[in-house]
């Protein structure tokens, strides 16, 4: 079943176009890894996927469901809000940043939008919260507050976060990028439990050998396009395009 | 004039100033955070008028401004206004001066917030208001907890200047009596009241501040 379908995006900031036509689809229990250097348009194409960016044209479909297709004059049109609202939930993203409530204990970071969006009651929002910080190996952490955590404690708990809301597909955007080398080990090794139990993933990457290790697709784009793309033993291994050659070259020493 | 009489008379003062100064709290923290969204707004005509009602709040004296407030009614208006409303015109000006304040520093809370928290909120679903309620507000008053705390200082020493109006406030006691008995006393015991009353606020927006430093 196609959980994603992106066809033909197109995004512009101001004349600058980033992404020139990009197409991907996405199965469910697939994970896919989006590689590429700075600036060639992985961040954008997350941020329009998780609908932090409106797209100027192209088609994105979650589900079968469109939530934005291309109108007459050529221009994106987004499906009604009510439609919209709901192919919204089908969606969730972990952040480069993390970006967790400050104000909120770890608990009550992963449990407020069951209760305040999903209108949950606080006990079942509890032990959705609860089973989820056991699993990412919080749970004596579920009163302290962000700041008292570790880089890579945060990120676990902004992935309980997203996987609390039960999406159908989890975007991650450089989840590592923002720790210490020495942290990237227990991110790495959540995504890959969560490969494991079928998740499906989109996670923008600097990690070639995480990508080689969890992705079962690998997509390269530059310059706002997919230049290459296949099993990951093809694209990192042996990849057929110069560009990509290039690219990859710079992380082999 | 017996000194326990003065000390009476001054308090009664003060506590004339303690009601100007809790209801302009009351109607001005609200208010001037209406006229934040204003200021803000995405409408050019409201944000314009919003910000041009700031810039005479805040270009032009309080004393002034409750003068209008007191004498426009009748002068533009011929309304006849009794002598109650010497009180209520201190609180409509003083409210409306302290908002254009409030609505500043809430201006600058709001836009200090990351766009992060924003979007963090809008892929959790969350609607405009509940981010505003649950996510961004919560963060922006512990933020401009210390700019509100020296206005908060400010008006306690401004409620003095309902004197121009001759609401019987403090000052405006002491100055009567100061000058019926050619007497620096009534200045000294009003400066201790004034003191006393700002060091309970500051102990209060302390234990406020305390509060609200769980997280960093």
């Amino acid at each position: 079943m196609k959980i994603l379908e992106i066809k033909n995006l197109r995004k512009s900031f101001d004349s600058l176009e980033v992404l020139s036509g990009v197409s991907l689809e996405v199965n469910e229990g697939q994970v896919v890894a989006v590689i590429g250097p700075s600036g060639s348009g992985k961040s954008t194409l997350l941020r329009c996927a998780t609908f932090l960016e409106t797209i100027d044209s192209g088609e994105l479909i979650y589900l079968g469901e469109k939530a934005a297709t291309t109108g007459p004059e050529g221009k994106a049109v987004y499906a009604h809000p009510a439609d919209l609202r709901r192919i919204r939930h089908y969606v969730g993203l972990v952040f480069q940043n993390f970006n967790l409530f400050p104000h909120f204990s770890v608990i009550k970071n992963v449990t407020d939008a069951l209760i305040t969006v999903q209108k949950k009651d606080r006990e079942e929002a509890l032990a959705i919260g609860r089973e989820l910080l056991a699993k990412m190996g919080l749970s004596d952490k579920e009163n302290a507050y962000p700041y008292q955590l570790s880089g890579g404690q945060q990120q676990r708990v902004s992935i309980a976060r997203a996987l609390a809301l039960k999406p159908k597909i989890l975007f991650f955007d450089e989840p590592t990028s923002a720790l210490d080398p020495e942290l990237t080990g227990e991110i790495l090794k959540v995504i890959r439990q969560l490969a494991e139990e079928k998740m499906t993933m989109v996670i923008v990457t600097h990690e070639m050998g995480f990508a080689r290790d969890v992705a079962d697709h690998v997509i390269f784009l530059n310059e706002g396009v997919i230049v290459e793309e296949g099993p990951p033993a093809a694209v990192l291994d042996n990849p057929q395009n110069e560009r990509t050659k290039a690219f990859l070259n710079r992380f082999e020493h | 004039m017996a000194f326990s009489l003065l000390v009476v008379k001054l308090a009664e003062g003060l506590l004339v100033a303690i009601a100007i100064f809790a209801l302009t709290l009351l109607f001005s923290l609200p208010l001037g955070l209406l006229v934040a969204f204003g200021r803000m707004s995405k409408n050019f005509l409201l944000r314009n008028i919003v910000k041009f009602y700031i810039s005479i709040m805040r270009g032009t004296p309080l004393v002034l401004q409750l003068m209008v407030v007191y004498f426009g009614p009748y002068y533009l208006f011929r309304i006849p206004l009794g002598y109650s409303y010497r009180f209520v015109a201190t609180i409509i000006g003083f409210s409306l001066n302290y908002a254009a304040y409030f609505a500043e520093i809430y201006r600058g809370g709001i836009l200090s917030m990351p766009a992060g928290q924003y979007e963090a909120a809008q892929v959790l679903g969350y609607n405009k208001t509940q981010t505003f309620v649950r996510i961004i507000f919560p963060q922006v008053v512990r933020r401009i907890l210390p700019a509100v705390t020296n206005e908060v200082i400010t008006l306690v020493k401004d409620t003095s200047l309902a004197f121009a109006i001759s609401v019987g406030e403090m000052f405006t006691t002491a100055k009567a009596i100061a000058a019926a008995q050619s007497n620096m006393l009534p200045f000294i015991v009003a400066g201790v009241f004034y003191y006393l009353f700002n060091s309970v606020v500051a102990f209060a927006t302390e234990a406020v501040e305390k509060r609200l430093s769980y997280y960093q």
